[in-house]
Order: C-alpha cells, then structure tokens, then sequence
C-alpha cells in the first residue's frame, strides 16, 4: 500500500522529456535558476572556504577564494576545543543531548500531530474547528511571549528541568503547523475509503492504523524533516527548560560564537555552524526527494 | 598529637565523600573573565567540592533570563552571578535565595568587607543573601599609546584633552573612539562622561539623591550636548560586543575606549603591558572616583542539607583572601575587601586600590536604579549616540525615564 | 498498540442501546485530548494570562497588583517600541511578497520540466535546514564591509564601491531581507512546486485548446486554484514574521543608529527579562497577539464560516 502511494507521489512533471535544444526560452530558464542558485550557494561556499582557512588568512584575504593553505584546525577546534568559562571541549559535549532531545521530540510531536490532523479531518465533533483555529492561532505567538507561562506550567506539573519537559514543550510548538500540514494531507485521501472502512466496521484507531498511516508515509517524511530541522536547532527552549547536563549542541553553538575573546575567529565559528547544522543537512540531502514529493503528494490541499 | 592527626586523616579520608557538585552559572566568557572564573573553580575543587561550570555567553542580557526561569522553575543551580543591586531583589523577597547570614557572621565580613555599600546591596531586611566577589567601576578611559606615539602628541591625560586631540587622530585615518553597539555600552559611556562633564556632585544629586530638578536642569543638558559631540568620534566603530571594541584599541585602530576596568583583562591577556602600551584614566581622569558597583553571587534554596552546605563552604571560599586576590588578579577588577596585598597588582589596578582607600565613592547605576530604568536609558543612549537624534529631546526623554524608577 | 480495541469497544455499545451525544466518536475525542489541552491550557492560557498579567506592574516575577492601563500607556509613548511596529511592517510585507512571488515564480520554472530538477531543489531547499542564527551569522559575514561582498569589489579596483546595508539605518531591514528570503524561499518554492504538480493535466489541456496564453493561465486559472497551497504558505511565513527575532539578533542587535532593525519581539523579550518588567514587556506581548487575531479572524471566518468542508 505504501509502495502504491509512493509511486503515486513520485510523479514528476508529466509529459514527454523535453528535447535538448539550445532555445531561447531554455537559456532564460536555466541562466535565471543558475544566478538563483548562486545566491543559495554563496553562503555555502563562504562558511566552508572559511572554516577551512587560517586566522592570518581570513584576516588578509578575501572571504570568496578559496584558502591557500587547507587546515583542519577550525573543525577540530569547534568540536573539541573551543572553550565557554571552563568547558574546553567544543560542540562534542552537546551532539549526544541533541540527539536525545531531538528524536523523543519529532516522534511524540509527530504521533500527535498526525491523529490531530485525521480527528479533524475524518471526527470532527463539536468544536474541533475552534480548538484547530486556537492552534493556528498559537503558531504566531512568539516563543518568547510564553516562556514564563510556560516554566509555571512545568513547575507545576514536575517536569521542570527534565528531558520530558522539554520534549512535551517542543511538542505542543510543534502541533500547529504540523497539525495544518496534516489535515490538508489527509483532507485529499478519498472520503470513499474512510467510508468504506466503517462500513466494514473499523473504529478510530483502525481506520487510522490500517488507512491513514500506510497511505501517508509522504507526509511524515515532510513532518520528519519539518521537526529534525527545528528541534535540532532550537537554542531557547534548550537552554530554558534544560539543566546543563542536558543542553543541546546549539548552546554551546551560541556560547562559541558569542564568547569572543578577542577577535572573532571566523573560522572556526563558521566550522561549528556547519557542524551543528551537519545533521539537518545531511537529512536534507538524504530525504530531500522525499520531501518535495510529500509535500506534492496532497500536504497542501485544502 | 595523635587526636590531631587522627581527625586530619579522618579529614582527608571524609573529603572525597563530602565532595558535593554545584553548579555554577555565570556570564564570564571573555577571555580575561574565563580565566579569572578559572581562579574560582580551582580554589573550590582544591577545597574539596566539585564546581560545574555552567557559563553562558552572550552577556547578562542572554543569560540572566536563563538563570531567573531556572530559579523561579524550581530547579536551579547551586549558586549563580548577579551584578549586585536590584536585579535579585524579588527573588530574594520571594524566598527563593539562602540566607547567608550565618556565614557572613562566622567570617566576619561586617569588618572586613569594604566599602560596607557591598554589603548593603547584599543585605534585605537585615539579612545577607549574596557574596560579593569584585568591584567594578565603568567609568575608564583606555587608550592606546601607539596611536599617539604615532601621530607625535602626548597621550592625553584626560577626557578634555582626548577630544581636543580627536581631530588629530582622526586625521592620522584612525577612530578617536572606540564604542560598540550593545546598548549597555552606550549607557556606561554616558555615564563616565557626565561625571567628566558635570562632576561628582551632579552626579550624585542625580542619582543617589534622585532630585529630578538637577536632572532637568542645565548642567544636564550640557552634558547631553557634549555627548552629541561625543559621538561623531565614534561615527566609525561598528563592532557588537565590547571587547570587540577593546580590541580595536589593543590592535591600534582606534584611539581610545570608554569602558568598565574589566576591560583591563583583555589588554593582559593580549599581552600588553600598562603605561607602555596602553594607558588607563580612571573618571576619566578627571574625577578620581569609584563607583561601588560588581558581581555578587547568590545561592538559590536547594532543599538538600548537603548541598546548602556546599553553597555556604563556596560563599566563604569567595570572600577568602586568597581567593580575592587570585580572581582579581586576572579578571583586572578590584577585590572587596582592604585587608588584602595586590602587591602583584599593575599600574592601572593600582590606581584603582588607591582610589578605593581614598573613599571616593559613589554607588553604581545598577544600586542606584532598577533594570527597568536602565534598560530604558540603555534604549536611549545607544539610539542618541548611534544616531542623529536632537540633544534637547534626548534629555527630556532621559529625565522622563529616571521618573518611572522614582 | 491496543488500537483495535480500544476502537472496537465504543462500536459494540452504540450497538447496544442508544449513547448520549458527548460519547459518539469517544476514541477521536479521546485522541484529541493532547490537541484539546494545547489549544486550550497552553495557547488560550497562557494568552489570558498573559493578557491578565499586562494590567499589572509585576517586575521580576508575577504579581496582582493591578494599574489599568499604564503599561499601554507607556508602551505606545516608547519610541522604540513604535519603531519596532514600523520595522516590523516594512520588514513583514516586503518579505511576504518576496517570498511568495519569488517561491512562485521559481516553482513556475522548476515545473517546465527541467532537467536536474532533483539538484536545483537540494540548492534551493538547503539553507532551510539552518537556524536563523546560523543565517544571520554567515550573513553578517558576507555583509563585512571589510571582509564581504564590498571588500572584494573594492580589492578587484571598484574602490568607490560601497555595499554596506546592515550599517546604515536606511539599509539594514534590506540586509536582513536578505538573509530572511534565503533562508525561506526554498521552502515556499517546495510548497508551491507541490501545489503546481498537484492540479489536473487537464485543466492546462483545456487551457491550450482554448488557446489562452500560458501566463494568463497561471494567473486566472492555476493560481485561485491553488488557493490553500497560498493559505498554508501565508500562515508560515506570516507566523515566521511575527516571530522574528533569532535572525536580528544574530545580525544586528537591533542597530545600527540603536534602533534601526528592532522587531516587537525584541522588546518583549529585553522588557520581560533585561528590564525585569514583566507588565511591559506582557503589555507589548497583548498588542502582537491583537494583531494576530485581527488578521486571523477573517481567516477563520473564511475557513470554517464561509463554506462547509469535507
């Protein structure tokens, strides 16, 4: 069944293949989707070039060319070395947090969000359209708005300070735009097979289980990769509702790039950026297929 | 004898097991101000206990937030960093903070910490609720020697003679005036540069007295027009963060920095020797004073008898001699007590101490008016000093916001 | 999980005898329980208390002592607050059509059946899975006078060349569009791209019988078709907007000229925890999430008054 719907997303652009012919509308499209390209690039090129280059380089040369003399230092700096008051071991100390933070959060946000979207979808009861408004409602309050609300609602209920709290805290900012990618999803699954399941006399969570999930693995991978990418990068909740010992990669992040001693090492800031965005990326890259093809498979149809 | 031994055995035997982590938060991350914290770890490990390090870069303005939900989320830390003053206040008078008096009795700090004003600070309703580590005064004038030695002039020695030489300096293609663009900075420079301009005794019926007549009045806004010049000199900083701008001084690019003696942390650790490379002009070498402000830690309530004990073992440790001149030492500020030698101490920490045993002091801006007041002014001066904006209109609004702090 | 059963259990007694209203779809209620307390204890909540706690002078921490309306007074007598409003503005409605007619138009172009569709999309999609601090950092970077775009020109022999924009006040909301639409537009494109590809071959064989101009097609037929591809994308972007704040921080601090590039959510934050004045920075928290409302409303009055949906 996934298979089936897989392919049905995968469809591309339809038609035949485009012959290869030097036209001018050709040369418009890809010279405009070339210096497009350039711009996303740009910053890529810059933050690698400069990661790889020496102080005395990035102080005498220009941020575009390529460095002279290739050194490691920066990386292995970032990662292991680079100091915040007494801590001098860099990012390592934070990848395993984030990681532990990370997965709990996308699986418990995700697993929420995705019976919110087919409650509203395929159960609605009385008022589930306002609570969804009150939700959307939600995605534009500023973080910062609720954090006192927020640290009061975890004090009281013993969570404060804990794995979980975070994790339920990244879980209910996750909900509203999950639960709207969500609901448009499976607002575009054909009514006839939810039909056709009561019929045959599934309930809620079999129609969900046996239904729903097996056609909408597009859809999870967008959320999937929606909430790695978040979650991953979150400084404040980390830092708010965590203790120390639990603190993501992104502080010690904010804590490289903002003790400066001195001057600002460029380089090695710019190789603790991409390390700690090495593991979205790496999700981009890998499921990026996916993801575009998720999104075309119905997450945005009304 | 053999008692004696006995328990000192007994004694090194106990420690390992009385050794008790606390951590510790903290916005010391420069490079002078990491390796004074440093001092402070050391002298707690080697007393037995475990210091957990929790800095937090970005300044007070990222990591005070952090430090009051943690407090107030019922989790803290085993103690923490203020700038002593207000900024605690609530947080003591809900209950949250432990009471230090006991120890503060048993270690005699009534006598031995100096200036008293200290204390105060750390004092509600006649009880003592933080240690206080340094004193800090904002109002230096840094300046790089170099430049100078360059263009062929004097080192200015002081504030009216580095703006009469501004023109030069800035004619030798170099910044008179280092400022960086964090609000706080701008408000520090204001500050420094009204007791320069208007002297002590304005400074003081503004701010301690709080008569908001002199504030409005013309020896105020004289200061606001001299602070509109003040700010042409540095037209051309366009650093962040204040050791960014420190570092322009050290590197020579500009001529002079309005800054706190913390700065003095970054010139060592750069290497740079007092009065050879670089010259420091406390009140901007015109009013010889101190202002009593710095750091005070404060122990939130635990709930864990070991861990209190801990907490009051560490807010002894910090008002130990030893431990006083260790810090700072290294962080270039000045220790809170008179009864210790800071013979290692350089020109520029010396002349601070003698200020210090002189008594000219005043309170700082953080005893003086609560964040909220600050923060407004901070709002304000980094607007007035990085724009255009009209003397006369700056200097109302300046006086309106001190009135919400009444 | 005991999915089956738990789905089972309600059938077999509505089965039994007639079950008062609030039981039917027990399970969906059930299971909207996580959503039902979010929406009501965390975002109502948290939104009244909110609201409650800015009719109060509480500093540091909360308290009940009620001034009526001083916070707002003063808040809207702050000018760095109604500069804030005005930055926010220019900066929302800039990066809205920005963002929308550039993820528009680059969808229109990666859907005329390119080739290396699969790398372009990577290209345009990646800087999305970097923080906005990690953005304004490299930015800032690339926007050095000394360092960047201007000192390169300058060192090729264009020394009169100036590109500067987060230093000068005028500038700067024009650097941090920069940064934003870079970080965003990738996305938006995906969101569009998959809107595009969601409408029928038919509707654009129609249109070609009928002979009407490709472009024409796009703007009469296709895009009201993808009216809630717009509607999902809006709500992004615009809560994205609303929430600005890591990207200035991270690039500007809020200057240069000390206010130039400050956002709302600046203030809250600098008022709520710098200044330990919880009702100020509450008070300006209330007038954002008026705002929100106000354009939300007809929002949701579109979406669920209007027409039913299935």
């Amino acid at each position: 069944m996934a298979d089936v719907s897989m392919a049905a997303a995968m469809t591309g652009p339809r038609g035949a293949k485009p012959k290869k012919r030097l036209t001018g509308r050709n040369i418009m499209l890809y010279g405009t989707l070339l210096v497009v390209c350039l711009y996303y690039l740009l910053p890529l090129w810059v933050m690698v070039m400069t990661s790889l280059k020496g102080m005395p380089e990035v102080r005498m040369g220009n941020i575009f060319s390529p460095p002279v003399e290739i050194t490691f230092q920066p990386w292995v700096k970032a990662w292991a070395e680079a100091c915040t008051g007494l801590n001098c071991d860099g990012l390592s100390r934070g990848f395993w947090n984030s990681v532990v933070i990370t997965v709990p959060s996308v699986i418990l946000s995700i697993a929420i969000a995705s019976v919110n979207g087919y409650a509203l979808i395929n159960w609605k009861f009385k008022g589930s359209d306002v609570f969804f408004t009150i939700l959307i409602f939600g995605s534009f309050i500023p973080y910062q708005i609720m954090l006192y609300p927020i640290v009061i609602l975890l004090r009281e209920a013993g969570l404060y300070g804990s794995l979980w709290g975070l994790v339920l805290v990244h879980s209910v900012f996750g909900m509203p735009i999950l639960t709207l990618l969500f609901r448009n999803y499976f607002s575009s699954i054909p009514e006839e097979l939810f039909k056709a399941a009561r019929v045959d006399g599934a309930g809620f969570w079999g129609i969900y289980f046996r239904i729903m999930l097996p056609m909408s693995l597009p859809i999870f991978v967008v959320a999937l990769i929606l909430q790695v990418t978040g979650i991953w990068n979150d400084f404040l909740f980390g830092v708010v509702y965590t203790k120390p010992d639990l603190y993501p990669m992104t502080v010690q992040l904010n804590n490289i790039v903002n003790s400066v001693q001195g001057v600002k090492e460029y380089n090695v800031n710019m190789a603790a950026t991409l390390l700690t965005g090495l593991v979205p990326l790496v999700v981009y890259f890998v499921s990026g297929k996916l993801f575009v093809r998720g999104i075309a498979a119905g997450a945005v149809k009304g | 004898m053999r008692l004696t031994k006995l328990t000192a055995l007994l004694a090194t035997v106990a420690m390992p097991a009385m050794a008790t982590e606390l951590e510790v938060t903290h916005w010391w991350t420069s490079g002078g101000e990491a390796a004074a914290v440093a001092e402070l770890a050391k002298a707690f490990d080697a007393s037995g206990d475990k210091w957990v390090d929790g800095a937090i870069a970005g300044g007070g303005g990222t990591a005070r937030p952090i430090m009051i939900s943690r407090i107030t989320g019922g989790d803290p830390m085993g103690a923490t960093q203020f700038n002593h003053g207000q900024q605690a206040l609530e947080l003591v008078e809900a209950g949250l903070m432990l009471d230090l008096t006991d120890v503060a009795e048993a270690n005699n700090w009534k006598e031995v910490i100096f200036p008293s004003t200290l204390l105060d600070a750390c004092t509600v309703d006649g009880r003592i609720y933080c240690a206080p580590v340094n004193i800090h005064s904002p109002e230096w004038l840094w300046l790089s020697n170099k430049v100078y030695e360059d263009i062929g002039i004097p080192v200015p020695t002081n504030w009216n003679e580095f703006v009469e030489t501004a023109p030069q300096v800035e004619a030798a293609g170099k910044t008179p005036l280092a400022l960086g663009n964090q609000p706080w900075q701008s408000n520090l420079a204001f500050g420094a540069i009204t007791v320069a301009v208007a002297g002590l005794d304005v400074w003081k019926a503004v701010n301690v007295e709080k008569n908001m007549d002199v504030a409005a009045g013309p020896e105020m806004a004289a200061v606001f027009e001299a602070a509109a010049n003040v700010r042409k000199l540095a037209a051309n900083s366009n650093v962040q963060d204040w050791n960014q701008a420190t570092n322009l001084v050290i590197t020579d690019q500009a001529a002079g920095q309005i800054m706190g003696d913390w700065a003095q942390g970054e010139f060592q650790v750069a290497g740079e020797v007092a009065g050879q490379d670089y010259t420091c002009l406390p009140g901007l070498g015109l009013n010889a004073y101190l202002s009593t402000g710095g750091d005070a830690f404060y122990f939130p309530k635990l709930n864990d008898p070991e861990k209190e004990e801990a907490q009051k073992r560490l807010a002894a440790l910090l008002v130990s001699p030893e431990v006083q001149v260790a810090f700072n030492l290294k962080k270039g500020s000045l220790p809170i007590r008179g009864d210790v030698d800071l013979a290692a101490a350089n020109d520029c920490m010396k002349k601070g101490l003698e200020i210090l045993a002189s008594g000219n002091l005043v309170p700082s801006g953080d005893m003086a008016w609560n964040p909220d007041v600050q923060k407004q002014n901070e709002d304000l001066l980094v607007e007035f000093f990085k724009s255009d904006m009209a003397a006369d209109r700056a200097h109302a609004q300046w006086v309106s916001n001190l009135k919400t702090g009444l | 999980m005991s999915a089956t059963t738990e789905a089972a259990t309600p059938r077999t007694t509505s089965a039994a005898r007639p079950r008062p209203r609030w039981t039917r779809n027990i399970s969906a209620k059930i299971a909207a329980i996580p959503m039902i307390a979010t929406a009501l204890v965390i975002f109502l909540g948290g939104t009244i208390w909110t609201v409650v706690y800015s009719f109060t002078n509480s500093r540091l921490l909360p308290r009940t002592n009620f001034v009526g309306f001083d916070q707002y007074e003063r808040l809207w007598e702050t000018s760095r607050w109604l500069i804030s409003i005005q930055n926010l503005m220019f900066y929302g409605v800039m990066s809205l059509v920005f963002t929308v007619t550039m993820g528009f138009v680059l969808a229109v172009l990666m859907d005329q059946k390119i080739r290396f569709e699969d790398t372009f999309r990577t290209i345009m999609l990646y800087p999305f899975a970097l923080s906005f601090i990690v953005t304004g950092l490299v930015w800032q970077w690339i926007l050095n006078p000394q360092f960047g775009i201007q000192g390169v020109v300058r060192d090729m022999g264009w020394t009169s060349f100036t590109f500067d924009p987060l230093n000068n006040p005028q500038t700067v909301l024009y650097g941090l569009l920069i940064a934003g639409l870079w970080q965003g537009t990738g996305f938006v494109m995906c969101l569009m791209l998959a809107g595009l590809r969601g409408i029928d071959e038919d509707i654009w064989k129609a249109a070609r019988v009928d002979g009407i101009p490709t472009w024409k097609t796009y703007v009469v037929v296709i895009i009201p078709m993808m009216r809630p591809v717009f509607i999902t994308t809006l709500v992004i972007v615009a809560s994205g907007i609303i929430r600005l704040y890591d990207l200035v921080v991270a690039m500007t601090s809020g200057g240069p000229g000390g206010n130039a590039s400050q956002v709302p959510a600046m203030y809250v934050y600098d008022y709520m925890f710098q200044a330990q004045n919880l009702g100020q920075g509450f008070a300006a928290s209330t007038m954002m999430l008026l705002s929100v409302l106000i354009v939300l409303i007809p929002w949701a009055y579109l979406e669920f008054g209007g027409k039913k949906h299935g």
